[in-house]
C-alpha cells in the first residue's frame, strides 16, 4: 500500500480568517486520506491555550460575518483534524519559549513542542501551506 | 441488522456537515445507512467527494425546500 500524501501546514497568523482557513484545510485534508502536520508559531499559539478561551479578532468584513454565523469553530476542527484523520498539530517550541508556555497549558490534542529543523525534515516531501 | 440513522446539521455551514457525518460513521456498523439533512450547499458537492475517496457508498442525494438529503452507506 502505497504512504498517504503528506500536507504540511505552517499558521502564525492570530486572525479569525486566517486560523478558521487553517483549520479547515488540516481537518477536510486530514479525513481524506492525507497525513497531516501542522506547525503553530507565533500569533497562533496564544489561542491554543486551554485558558482563558480568547477568539482571535476578525481581519476583515468576512471574520465579521462569521462571528455572526454556525460555523464550526477552528479549535474544534483541529481537534476533529486529531481525532477523526491522521493529522498532528505540532506547538513551536521556539514561540513556546518566547510565551514562556508550557505543554499543559495547550490544548491536549497538540503534539509535543518541535522546532523548525524537525518540522522542515519532515515536510520535505510534502504539499506546504501558511496561514 | 443494518441501521439507519439521521445526522440533521442543517444551518451549519461547512466542513461542520463532513465532520459531523464522519465522527457518526466512524462509531456506525458496516451496511449502516447515515442521513445527512444539510442546507449547506457547499456540503453537498463536498459530501459525495469525501464518500467517493474514501470508499464508502452514496445511497442517494436529493435536495428539496433548500434541504439536501445525502443518504451514505458505511461500506467498510
Amino acid at each position: 500500500m502505497d504512504a498517504p500524501p503528506k500536507i504540511s501546514i505552517i499558521v502564525v497568523s492570530g486572525s479569525h480568517e486566517r486560523l478558521q482557513m487553517a483549520a479547515m484545510v488540516a481537518s477536510v485534508a486530514a479525513v481524506s486520506g492525507n497525513q497531516v502536520s501542522v506547525f503553530v508559531s507565533m500569533n497562533a499559539l496564544g489561542y491554543f491555550r486551554r485558558s482563558p478561551e480568547s477568539t482571535p479578532p476578525a481581519e476583515g468584513e468576512f471574520g465579521r460575518v462569521m462571528a455572526q454565523k454556525k460555523v464550526p469553530k477552528f479549535k474544534d476542527l483541529f481537534a476533529q483534524a486529531v481525532e477523526l484523520g491522521d493529522a498532528k498539530v505540532f506547538p513551536c517550541s521556539m514561540a513556546m519559549d518566547v510565551l514562556a508556555l508550557k505543554p499543559g497549558d495547550l490544548e491536549p490534542y497538540l503534539a509535543e513542542p518541535i522546532g523548525l529543523t524537525a518540522f522542515l525534515i519532515d515536510a520535505a516531501d510534502s504539499q506546504a501551506w501558511t496561514f | 441488522m443494518a441501521q439507519k440513522q439521521v445526522i440533521d446539521v442543517r444551518g451549519a455551514f461547512c466542513p461542520g456537515p463532513l465532520m459531523e457525518l464522519i465522527a457518526n460513521i466512524k462509531l456506525a456498523g458496516v451496511g449502516d445507512d447515515l442521513e445527512v439533512l444539510s442546507t449547506d450547499k457547499g456540503s453537498a458537492t463536498d459530501i459525495p467527494a469525501w464518500v467517493k475517496k474514501v470508499g464508502h457508498q452514496l445511497v442517494s442525494s436529493s435536495e428539496d425546500a433548500g434541504v439536501w438529503h445525502i443518504v451514505v452507506r458505511k461500506a467498510k
